[in-house]
């Protein structure tokens, strides 16, 4: 392998990572704050309609955004309501999400569009091209670090940058921050934390928001930077890789980064080299494409060692137990 | 048990045939579902025109799952829709169960054409032949001596569309190198654009500036790949040029809509068999209209009239992978 085929490959595991990084993020606060969530693949299906349909409406890739961001807040503020307020069992309340997001993106993309489900394809300003970072054209032709600068870094759509971005600022709110401190002692011990005389639902209600501002931005990055249009079921369940990836990363945010690269390097493997010789022996398509979810299985079941989740996670809180 | 599924059958019927007239046409999408400007899109364009000719009615249904194909055959059956149409290979289990239980219903089945049942009409493409032409096409408009084929679902069908286009192509030039790439092994793979996108900027990286998609609705995240990137792609099954106008070198015609209407209109007395549509039927071929004009030159479009003539006059074989369940151009 030479080194422009692993600049491309490493280019391609960036735009694979992103979603997964998004969502991935976006369950870390939820879960973190005592609220499991497996509706993040939901919330993006909504917000990848929402904005592509929105940016088709408008002619505006950031109008679709917030129109997706707010589809995607929307939901999660359904499974707030049934998992803090209403004490529901946070699993239910997520898959019927999920469910509710399948369905109900296509029956409207079908009533406004007539398309069959699908959004009209979006042109110009109404999606997120790609930006050149400055300087990307001179540097080019240096030797090693140039193509790195200029395929590598340049050349993504501004909300990959985005997402990377969340991964310090992430690690700098969970660690270094008031509001952080309060958000893992909810998720550990919420009746310390009420004890201290912080609201314990306010706190959940904020992270869970959060989480929703993040599939949010996850799924307008699928249908208006890396697709110019909503298609049915598009995410792919690549939100439940990202909750896999959480897992993985043991709800700590720069392991999320490298868990979520680490499947992105493996999705990016499979479209770029459908069979791999390993040793003389060809090891076929069916295998290269099952890696990841072969990965998933091994990570979940353990390999990597205990991953234990927020201790009050799941549990709805309850005053004065 | 077959007894009760008869009666959950019956009570399903009563509900059913409340509104439905008897010997209306029926008509199964596959899981790609109705609108996947492809394959299914050419049987409902077919269903509508028919519709529109004859001021007829039918009934429809787009599948969900896998679990739902042998459930909606069968109560299309027992409401007394006739003639029954499904579409792509998948069905041939769910008929194979069905038809003997429903003799005095007709079943067409396209992309089916190895059932032994005597009331299914049974309609193949010769694909292949098709995939040539639009090889040969792209060939002549790569620059870079690379194209590529973006296949669906890991299927011999779909490896069928590979080795024609594979044969078309090093027709033109013995030399060129061809990237194929499938989208994956399960039926998930006919939809996700996304992943289409991913494989063909992979395919760009390697050279590729001319990219066949037979892969369904994970063929709009090609030619928009396409589109955007600054190279040609070719459309399958529906004309899909008008798609990225100008952007999209052809389409590989396969007149499902023709095979769909035709069945519509025979209604009860359709005749069964087994059928080969190919060049010469003009059940497949390749799309030119204004949006591609500008992009086939006029030698082009002789050389490849020529090809047609000669596949249609028995003189050029084009190769089908079902013939040794392999390709002897391409390895995928």
């Amino acid at each position: 392998m030479d080194f422009t085929t692993l600049i491309q490959l490493l280019d391609s595991t960036i735009r694979s990572a992103t979603p997964l990084l998004l969502a991935c993020l976006a369950g870390l606060y939820s879960e973190r704050s005592g609220i499991f969530d497996i509706g993040l693949e939901g919330k993006m299906l909504a917000a990848a309609f929402f904005s592509a349909a929105v940016a088709f409406l408008s002619g505006s890739a950031w109008i679709g955004l917030a129109a997706g961001i707010a589809s995607s807040v929307t939901l999660a503020l359904i499974h707030a309501l049934a998992s803090i307020n209403f004490r529901g069992n946070q699993l239910i309340s997520g898959v019927a999400i999920n469910f509710l997001a399948a369905g109900m993106t296509v029956l409207v993309a079908e009533a406004w569009f007539s398309q069959g489900g699908r959004t009209p394809s979006l042109v110009g300003l109404a999606r997120f091209e790609p930006i050149k970072l400055p300087f990307a054209d001179q540097v080019a032709e240096f030797p090693f670090l140039g193509p790195i600068y200029a395929e590598l870094l340049s050349g993504h759509s501004i909300l990959v940058y985005v997402a990377l971005a969340m991964v310090p600022m992430t690690w700098w709110v969970l660690y270094r921050s008031r509001f952080g401190l309060r958000l893992r002692a909810v998720g550990e011990a919420p009746e310390a934390v009420d004890t201290a005389g912080v609201s314990v639902i306010r706190l959940r209600y904020q992270a869970v928001i959060i989480c929703g501002v993040l599939c949010g931005i996850a799924g307008a990055y699928m249908a208006t930077g890396l697709q110019a249009n909503f298609t049915k079921d598009m995410t792919a369940n690549r939100g439940f890789i990202a909750l896999a990836a959480l897992i993985f990363a043991k709800w700590r945010p720069w392991h999320a980064l490298m868990a979520c690269l680490l499947f992105g390097f493996l999705f990016a493997i499979e479209t770029r080299f459908q069979k791999i010789d390993l040793l003389g022996v060809t090891l076929p398509l069916q295998f290269v494409q099952a890696l990841p979810y072969v990965l998933t299985v091994v990570i979940l079941a353990g390999f990597v060692g205990r991953a234990t989740p927020p201790r009050a996670g799941g549990e709805p809180y309850v005053k004065e137990r | 048990m077959t007894l009760m599924t008869k009666c959950l059958g019956a009570a399903a019927m009563l509900s059913l045939s409340a509104g439905a007239a008897l010997s209306e046409p029926a008509l199964i999408f596959d899981l790609g579902g109705k609108f996947d400007k492809s394959f299914n899109e050419a049987a409902y364009n077919g269903a509508k025109r028919w519709v529109e000719d004859t001021g007829g009615s039918f009934r429809e249904i787009e599948l969900q799952s896998e679990a739902q194909r042998e459930q909606a055959l069968r109560r299309f059956a027992e409401a007394g829709f006739n003639p029954v149409i499904t579409m792509g290979f998948a069905m041939a289990d769910p008929l194979s169960n069905v038809a003997p239980d429903y003799p005095d219903t007709k079943f067409t089945a396209v992309d089916v054409t190895w059932l032994d049942a005597p009331n299914i009409r049974q309609i193949g493409f010769a694909e292949h032949e098709g995939s040539y032409l639009v090889g040969m096409l792209a060939a002549m408009a790569s620059e870079s001596g690379t194209v590529g084929f973006v296949g669906g679902m890991d299927i011999p069908l779909i490896r069928h569309f590979g080795c024609g286009y594979a044969q078309g192509a090093m027709a033109v030039n013995p030399d060129i190198k061809i990237i194929a790439n499938m989208t994956g092994t399960t039926p998930a793979a006919w939809n996700d654009p996304v992943k289409g996108s991913e494989l063909t900027k992979a395919q760009i990286s390697q050279g590729a500036d001319v990219v066949y998609a037979a892969a369904g609705g994970t063929g709009v995240g090609v030619l928009q790949t396409a589109a955007d990137e600054g190279i040609l792609s070719i459309g399958v099954d529906s004309n899909q040029n008008h798609l990225h106008p100008g952007k999209v070198l052809t389409s590989m015609l396969k007149r499902v809509d023709v095979a769909v209407y035709d069945a519509m209109t025979a209604g009860e007395n359709l005749e069964t068999g087994v059928f080969t549509l190919g060049l010469a039927e003009d059940g497949v071929g390749y799309a030119l209209d204004e949006h591609n004009a500008a992009l086939i030159s006029d030698e082009m479009k002789a050389e490849v009239d020529a090809a047609r003539e000669a596949i249609i006059a028995g003189e050029l074989n084009v190769v089908g992978y079902y013939e040794n369940d392999s390709c002897p151009v391409i390895d995928f």
